[in-house]
């Protein structure tokens, strides 16, 4: 009787050691050298940001003057905020299409639902050059004039399964009897969905959201391709500055914008975990 | 106490006479009908090349005010029965009406039905209170008449004090207490119970059965709930339907099902049996004459046509199988005792009769509680006289 528990403690003690991956030898090297592979680059070019001379490769002391080019070059503040209109709106509008799809694609069953899956998140798969290609030769081929407004219209579109797939997650977690019940409860599908669905779909929302916002945020090869002569993103505008030489105002913006998406990550990971509870 | 195999008449037409008079009483208080279905049928993937009939022609009325349990085992239809009737399933031929209005095409916002689910389903984003109001809310009702009704359906259910809790909080028994209370508060005129007990554990199920039936009596609105445990359906049901393979069984009351079961599934579903097969040997007035290997012959009255030679199922009760010392007195058989189980309340000894396995259940204590036997003793079998029922095989 007694030595019963204490075997079965033994056995998943045993079990635990099979499947545990620093058993392997050599394990703890390659972990540290992945993370430096991972990170260095990004630490050193942070650190970089705050030199004081021109080189991004020799230090020669601590200074702000770069971020203070960066918020006095007028250039970058427009595409900056080129980046950021297009990020919000293409994040928006994909997100609202991506809730229509996920809801109408969650029984899988249903006809066409499958085929209705694999078609919105194939575009994940296809090389992102072909997608782009594939956008220059439409907006050219029906007559819309590069710029602006086909940015955030390539925007959108490539978000979609971006945004989509954390909704339709969050959806596919949900208790199916929870609409059931507001329907017992008399309430009409529209009425069902604004009260019970809608409100527990609201952690996939933001996280889809927030996806679609850091894709579109950093998109270069498609908006590259769509931007024309005129309008200009950030990541299109840093890329013309290396061309003209690397300079720290490179770093600078860069880590702008590396605090900016990890802020955001980080609240996404927090809705994530609060929405984890219900 | 005399054994014998043959069945009193007098006994059994007195029995016949209390049921009679008792359903005679129920009809005067409950002949209103709650809920009606005519003819149904469930067909899943039709058309396809494996199509599923989950109920097949079903007849069925429920009372108002009643306590209506469908009782039956796992994928016997009777879950599918209740989506029909709340609107969760379409049904494929038949109707199915409540107090007389056709619902048959009704969506479920449109019904006066509530469901307890077995999961609960309450709205995880919502307190109690909220969970409560909701399909107050959504009938219309003025503001501070829910809250009213909302304080009354949360003293009814014990849970005034969890009022501003989330239901994740909550213990099971405590989510089920609000599933009923959110059910009952837009008064329903059927409440229909998915397996509402099932998430439970022991103690805390037999407790709710009795807050469930006490419930239905305060409230007065018809229950129909569903389980595949027949000793939760006997302890709380006016009537049980018997359900198995989409096909009614039997309707009756609790002690009709268990003393009267018309079939060999509800004999043996319905609490435990010993089935044996038997030889319509005669036929005499209204009594057959019955012959089952290894035991002298039987007599009993009839309850439907039989004819000679045909074969038919005795059942009888483990609890009203007599044990004798082997020789002492009549019997109408013997058997060996092969296993002797203790139960605490009871022993239960399983016999060989020539070829057929019995069980029989002495209560321990009891008046004639005194004897006991070991396995490996040969006993004398008796059936108690009115405790052998004819089944059509």
């Amino acid at each position: 009787m007694s030595n019963a528990p204490s075997s079965a403690m033994k056995t998943i003690k045993a079990t635990a050691r099979i499947g545990d991956i620093r058993a392997f030898a050599g394990f703890g090297a390659v972990s540290v050298g992945c993370l430096i592979f991972l990170y260095a680059p990004i630490v050193f070019l942070a650190a970089y940001s705050f030199n004081d001379g021109r080189s991004v490769s020799r230090w020669s002391g601590f200074s702000f003057r770069w971020y203070a080019t960066v918020f006095g070059n007028e250039n970058i503040q427009t595409a900056a905020l080129n980046s950021v209109i297009i990020a919000i709106i293409a994040a928006t509008v994909s997100t609202l299409l991506a809730l229509g799809a996920a809801v109408a694609t969650v029984n899988r069953r249903a006809s066409g639902g499958e085929a209705a899956y694999l078609v919105l998140t194939f575009p994940l798969m296809v090389p992102e050059i072909v997608t782009a290609v594939a956008s220059l030769v439409f907006f050219v081929a029906i007559g819309i004039s590069l710029g602006f407004v086909t940015i955030l219209m390539a925007h959108i579109v490539f978000c979609i399964p971006f945004a989509y797939l954390p909704i339709k997650a969050r959806l596919e977690g949900l208790d199916a009897s929870l609409p059931a019940a507001a329907a017992d409860l008399y309430a009409s599908p529209a009425r069902a969905f604004a009260r019970i669905t809608l409100p527990l779909l609201v952690p996939g929302l933001l996280s889809g959201w927030l996806l679609a916002f850091i894709i579109s945020l950093d998109d270069f090869i498609i908006t590259a391709l769509v931007a024309g002569p005129g309008a200009t993103t950030l990541p299109l505008h840093i890329y013309g500055m290396l061309r003209l030489g690397m300079t720290p105002e490179v770093n600078a913006i860069s880590t702008l914008m590396l605090g900016a998406s990890t802020v955001l990550v980080l609240v996404s990971a927090l809705i994530g975990k609060i929405g984890h509870k219900h | 106490m005399r054994t014998s195999a043959s069945l009193s008449i007098s006994r059994s037409s007195e029995r016949m006479q209390g049921s009679t008079e008792k359903s005679r009483f129920r009809d005067a208080r409950q002949d209103t009908i709650a809920a009606e279905v005519k003819g149904l049928s469930k067909v899943y993937n039709a058309g396809s090349a494996r199509p599923y009939e989950a109920l097949k022609n079903f007849h069925l009325s429920i009372h108002a005010n009643e306590f209506f349990t469908l009782l039956g085992p796992s994928g016997c239809g009777k879950t599918t029965l209740l989506r029909i009737l709340g609107g969760f399933e379409t049904l494929s031929a038949g109707t199915c009406t409540i107090f007389g209005q056709d619902v048959s095409r009704l969506p479920p916002e449109a019904r006066p039905v509530n469901t307890v689910f077995q999961q609960y389903a309450l709205f995880p984003h919502m307190t109690v209170r909220r969970n409560i109001a909701f399909g107050l809310e959504m009938l219309g009702i003025a503001r501070a008449e829910t809250e009213r009704t909302v304080e009354r359906m949360l003293e009814l259910v014990h849970m005034t004090e969890y009022a501003d809790r989330k239901p994740e909080t909550m213990s099971g028994g405590q989510r089920q207490r609000v599933a009923l209370a959110r059910a009952l508060a837009p008064r329903p005129k059927l409440l229909l119970l998915d397996e509402p007990l099932s998430a439970l554990d022991l103690k805390l199920r037999q407790k709710m059965r009795l807050e469930l039936k006490a419930l239905q009596r305060e409230t007065g609105i018809t229950f129909i709930f569903v389980t595949h445990d027949q000793e939760e359906a006997l302890a709380m049901s006016d009537r049980i339907a018997v359900i198995d393979q989409g096909r009614l069984q039997q309707v009756g009351t609790p002690e009709e099902i268990y003393e009267h079961p018309e079939s060999r599934f509800v004999a043996d579903f319905i609490g435990e049996s010993n089935l044996l097969d038997a030889r319509v040997s005669g036929l005499i007035g209204g009594e057959a004459t019955l012959t089952v290997e290894g035991f002298a012959d039987i007599r009993t009255s009839i309850e439907w046509p039989l004819v000679v030679g045909q074969i038919v199922s005795l059942s009888i009760r483990p609890e009203r199988l007599v044990m004798r010392e082997a020789g002492k007195e009549a019997c109408s058989g013997t058997a060996r005792v092969v296993a002797r189980t203790y139960l605490g309340n009871a022993v239960e000894y399983h016999l060989m009769a020539g070829s057929q396995t019995l069980t029989a259940r002495a209560p321990r204590g009891g008046l004639r509680g005194l004897l006991d036997f070991a396995p490996g003793d040969e006993v004398g079998v008796g059936f108690e006289p009115g405790s052998i029922k004819v089944l059509l095989s």
